[in-house]
């Protein structure tokens, strides 16, 4: 686990920068870790991390594509298109939450 | 008298059906197992049907034949669970109420939900292996297929059994060269994960044997359509694969009522308690095996390790005593490689399958994580422990919580 400085707060990431703090996550970091990965925050997307952010607690693992989908409404076709490339992972990552593990 | 209802005569249902009947009292308590038709499937032979092997016989028994004396056996089709009155209604009328309900309705390969799956070209250039018709509609199109690319593909996880594709990738490979025909053939394993599979040491163990195979593998594939008439599946990201012959696993899915009884999740899994299978909204519900969300493997072991759990937890819920027993994700799976091998991987909710021996450290006398002749005849044997000790609720010699003894983390650094 590493220590880094962002957004004037100190985070704390694992080895592929995922925050490992529920806690330590706001919406101004989200702005600079979306930055990070050249993405700059609409509406579409914050609809899309504030879903996230409010289903993590209660369900216990960071949202599937499928799940984020069929309950906030957000095609999978306009994630891709919000988070291209690797959506399920990138989103996790703006969310300050777990990469997504697949079940085995 | 006290009512158990357990929806589903499967794995689970069956197995736990059996062993409480021999721990409940005749005189207090009725045990009905619901299903909607008569046969059980032994699911694990399917994967060997379209190779037309030997190991696919003896596939299906009537249920009544594997329940005990003194389960009762009801075919219908499950509508809706009422959980506040404690009635399940039927499609046909009919009702039966509960005073404990137990939900093992499994989960079930769902091509409608692909775009293009379904259609003139479904068990005809695009077949699946998880159904008994469709592993024997495959078994025609394999003998009649004389060349080209075939493509092995997964929808998206959670699925039935996650190293079948795997195996059937590698019995695909290994008949094709029995046949001395391996170079007119082209396979190509498409995934929507980002490595062969989704635990990393054994992501790469399998992976290698993918490549030893010259197997080709697209990752990070998250199919939006199947284009059935141009013969290639279409990504998301508007990626194509082009195939002659699809073996598609599709999006896996709980039963439709799950959901109408608003007690699923996306994919109508019942929401439970990961160490006590009990529903999180209704302490007198219970899933287990398929129907469930446990974050494991959806696995006949996986259903037998967590009944000898369910079944001690429950006689101590019915008493009003507290539950005592935690289940531990404990899964194991035998993988099939071809030409008479198979490997073996054993792992629960904490530590990811590793190299070693199992069940006894040093004397295995089966291997983990290395293709041997011992794992696949335990493979072959595993369909009479299954009919004669599994489903009977009888104990298996090998331990219900997950053990490391004989296991080693190999020496290489694994990223995670």
């Amino acid at each position: 686990m590493t220590v880094v400085n962002l957004a004037d707060a100190q985070i704390h990431v694992d080895s592929e920068g995922f925050l490992t703090e529920y806690s330590e996550w706001t919406e101004a970091l989200a702005v600079q870790l979306a930055a990070q990965i050249g993405i700059q925050l609409t509406d579409e997307h914050w609809k899309v991390l504030r879903f996230l952010r409010s289903d993590y607690p209660a369900h216990g693992e960071t949202a599937t594509l499928r799940r984020v989908s069929t309950l906030a409404g957000v095609p999978v076709k306009q994630l891709f298109t919000l988070f291209p490339g690797k959506p399920a992972k990138k989103m996790a990552y703006v969310a300050g939450l777990p990469k997504p593990r697949g079940c085995v | 008298m006290r009512r158990l209802l357990i929806l589903g005569g499967g794995t689970a249902g069956t197995t736990v059906a059996n062993k409480l009947r021999r721990r409940l009292a005749f005189d207090e308590w009725q045990i009905t197992v619901i299903d909607r038709d008569r046969d059980h499937l032994y699911q694990p032979g399917l994967l060997f049907v379209p190779f037309g092997r030997d190991e696919a016989a003896d596939l299906v028994r009537p249920r009544r034949s594997v329940l005990r004396n003194g389960v009762q056996l009801l075919f219908a089709e499950v509508s809706v669970v009422d959980p506040v009155r404690k009635v399940v209604r039927f499609a046909d009328g009919g009702a039966a109420g509960y005073d404990y309900l137990v939900i093992a309705t499994g989960t079930s390969p769902r091509p409608d939900q692909t775009p293009g799956m379904l259609g003139p070209e479904w068990r005809r250039s695009i077949h699946d292996f998880y159904s008994y018709d469709g592993a024997f509609a495959l078994r025609e199109a394999l003998q009649s297929f004389t060349g080209g690319r075939l493509v092995v593909h997964v929808v998206d996880q959670p699925i039935k059994c996650p190293v079948a594709p795997l195996e059937f990738a590698f019995l695909a490979d290994a008949y094709f060269r029995e046949h001395g025909l391996r170079d007119r053939f082209e396979i190509v394993y498409v995934t929507p994960l980002d490595a062969a599979f989704t635990k990393p040491i054994a992501a790469r163990y399998l992976g290698r044997m993918l490549d030893e195979r010259k197997i080709r593998v697209v990752t990070d594939f998250m199919v939006e359509r199947v284009d059935a008439e141009q013969k290639m599946l279409v990504s998301y990201d508007d990626r194509e694969v082009d195939y002659d012959l699809l073996v598609t696993v599709p999006l896996n899915m709980g039963a439709d009522f799950v959901a109408r009884s608003g007690l699923g999740d996306e994919l109508n899994y019942v929401q439970v308690d990961k160490h006590t299978m009990q529903s999180v909204v209704h302490p007198d519900i219970f899933a287990i095996g398929d129907a469930n969300d446990l974050p494991t493997s959806k696995a006949g072991s996986v259903a037998h390790f967590s009944s000898e759990v369910f079944v001690d937890n429950f006689c101590e819920y019915v008493e009003g005593r507290a539950m005592t027993h935690s289940f531990d994700g404990h899964a194991n799976c035998f993988v099939e490689s071809g030409g008479g091998k198979g490997l073996l991987i054993d792992f629960n909710y904490d530590t990811e399958p590793l190299p070693g021996h199992f069940p006894l450290s040093r004397i295995g006398p089966l291997s983990l994580l290395r293709e041997t002749k011992a794992n696949h005849w335990g493979k072959v044997a595993f369909r009479w422990i299954y009919w004669h000790l599994l489903v009977r609720g009888r104990r298996l010699p090998v331990p219900t919580r997950m053990s490391m003894s004989g296991k080693h983390r190999p020496n290489e650094e694994v990223r995670s």
